[in-house]
């Protein structure tokens, strides 16, 4: 690292030497650690792990579950965010406060809690039952624990640029004759879209890798509600680290891309902003 | 004409506001609401006795005592490393900044999972370090270093990611200035910089000490699940749970619950608190932070 602008403060070589000790210690070596534990499997194995038919399955269930509750998340999410921004109601602070509690909240508890709900008897349950609906220990169930923790992230993304919008600009389509309709579709919305979307992709993110909620609500069966970093726990309990290697590396990979997306989706936003 | 057509918008306005707002906490009511409640009923459902008694067994107390512990080590170096970090950025130009941003947040788009599997893999008996840990005689993983080291890993980001944004929308004129007045480095932390970014520094720990004892999944790869030794509170919940004794498992996660709802408190007071001291929101920090940097 190079300093480039002179400055009277003291503590550049402290605090640079410390941060990057740390984050070595912490982070850096560990995660290098997998890659050079990983490099002791030949590609052609490596492959036959990460493309396993009980594999697969978790990707897809993952994936699909994943993208099923930040679908989710961003229509509620968005309804949420709208609604605690443009409109009066009593209550508000409290509600606005509850948002963050899936962040609060350990996914242990989460997990626990929304299984009792949605168990055939819970008091949720009880009503989908007769209607055919099955949602503990199946798919289902794994989405609404990734909705209960993909929630503020979608939230919490839209409400502050929502909050910056300038009102002139609303003001200027409704007094040149645009219904709200119109207002809301060709003003408001086209500003929020990178924030909806990297709200999306954070809950996204979150759900595939998510653990601690969904090993209560989704019965674990292999090929059928199996998530992948449950597969991963697995192959470490029998010992099968190479395989437990393999999987980690391409969760991580998956984890990388995502982190991309959003970091480029919070520029757009950003840059959005700016200029509206 | 036009009043009545005014009128007559405007509580067609108001309606589908209404539908807005219900239709909001009807959402919030089934996904929030009701999981919250249900935590507190399950725990108290079979009274008052069970619920004290679930939570002063041995295990349950040394799950306690385990997961005060762990948080007790893991949020303070973390403290300390954010500090650093966000001195060093937002007081420092340099090459591979936002690289270094990127990596010190890392940790937070990782699977819980892999952030136990890393040490696993490293520490653990057919880890790299395994055998030469062995003929040492020190146990990392399945021990208490192992879930300090999980934990720190999960928490690592919070604290640097709350005070880079406040360090860097407070400026650096007030302490140059009293460098320049002759104070030391550590005086004019400590009598400057210190009471400027106070409010940002609880805000990060206080987020950083929830996720430190609920975490779950990572700590449940490295802890090996030995009751009395190695589990923390939310890996004890799991346990009773999976016994079928659902009142002491949420007798157990009642006071995570209490925990969650007093961070949301102390989140929200700190929340306000900065408001009226910066004239901003600290609030949005967290989400934002990247447009800032």
């Amino acid at each position: 690292m190079l300093l480039k602008r002179n400055t009277v403060l003291p503590g550049f070589r402290l605090a640079g030497g410390f941060t990057v000790f740390y984050l070595s210690l912490i982070v850096l070596i560990p995660l290098g650690a997998m890659f050079v534990r990983a490099s002791s499997l030949t590609w052609g194995s490596f492959w036959e792990i990460v493309t396993a038919p009980r594999v697969l399955a978790s990707y897809k269930l993952s994936l699909g579950t994943a993208f099923a509750a930040a679908s989710i998340n961003a229509v509620f999410g968005f309804l949420v965010a709208w609604v605690l921004v443009r409109y009066p109601f009593p209550g508000k602070k409290l509600v606005d406060a509850l948002v963050d509690l899936p962040f609060a909240l350990p996914t242990a508890v989460a997990g626990i809690s929304l299984t009792t709900l949605y168990a055939p008897k819970g008091w949720i349950g009880q009503f989908l039952e007769p209607l055919g609906l099955k949602v503990a220990f199946t798919p289902l169930g794994i989405v609404v624990a990734l909705v209960f923790i993909g929630l503020p992230f979608v939230v919490r993304t839209v409400q502050p640029v929502l909050e910056e919008i300038e009102k002139e600009s609303e003001e200027a389509a409704e007094s040149l004759g645009a219904t709200r309709w119109q207002t809301f579709r060709l003003v408001i919305f086209p500003c929020l879209v990178p924030s909806l979307l990297a709200g999306f992709a954070m809950a996204f993110a979150r759900g595939l890798g998510e653990y601690g909620s969904v090993v209560f609500i989704s019965g674990n069966m292999p090929m059928k509600t199996e998530i992948t970093p449950l597969l991963i726990m697995t192959k470490l309990e029998q010992f099968d680290y190479p395989g437990a290697t393999a999987l980690g590396i391409s969760m991580l990979a998956a984890s990388f891309l995502m982190l991309l997306v959003i970091n480029l989706l919070q520029w757009w936003s950003g840059k959005r902003l700016g200029r509206g | 004409m036009s009043v009545v057509i005014g009128k007559r918008e405007s509580i067609r306005t108001r309606a589908v506001q209404c539908a807005f707002i219900a239709a909001a906490l009807l959402f919030l009511f089934f996904f929030l609401g009701i999981p919250l409640v249900s935590v507190f009923y399950e725990a108290l459902h079979e009274g008052l006795r069970a619920y004290g008694s679930a939570l002063v067994t041995a295990d349950a107390r040394s799950a306690i005592f385990l997961t005060l512990l762990v948080a007790g080590i893991a949020v303070p170096l973390n403290l300390v490393f954010g500090i650093a970090a966000a001195w060093l950025i937002a007081r420092f130009d340099f090459h591979g900044k936002s690289l270094l941003l990127t990596l010190i947040d890392l940790p937070f788009s990782v699977s819980p999972v892999i952030s136990g599997l890393i040490y696993v893999l490293i520490f653990g008996m057919q880890g790299l370090l395994g055998p030469w840990l062995f003929d040492h005689d020190i146990q990392i993983i399945f021990a208490v270093p192992g879930l300090v080291l999980a934990t720190i890993f999960v928490t690592f980001p919070f604290v640097a990611r709350e005070l880079i944004p406040v360090m860097q929308q407070i400026g650096s004129e007030e302490e140059e200035a009293a460098l320049l007045l002759g104070a030391s480095g550590l005086q004019t932390f400590l009598r400057v910089t210190l009471p400027n970014i106070k409010w940002g520094l609880l805000y990060g720990v206080i987020l950083c000490n929830a996720r430190a004892m609920g975490e779950f999944g990572a700590v449940s790869v490295v802890s090996g699940h030995i009751r009395g030794k190695t589990n923390t509170m939310p890996l004890h919940v799991e346990i009773l749970y999976n016994e079928y004794n659902f009142a002491a498992a949420f007798a157990m996660a009642s006071v995570l619950t209490l925990l969650a709802l007093a961070t949301l408190v102390a989140k929200s007071l700190v929340e306000w608190k900065f408001a009226d001291a910066r004239g901003g929101s600290v609030r949005y920090v967290a989400t934002m932070e990247k447009k800032i940097s």
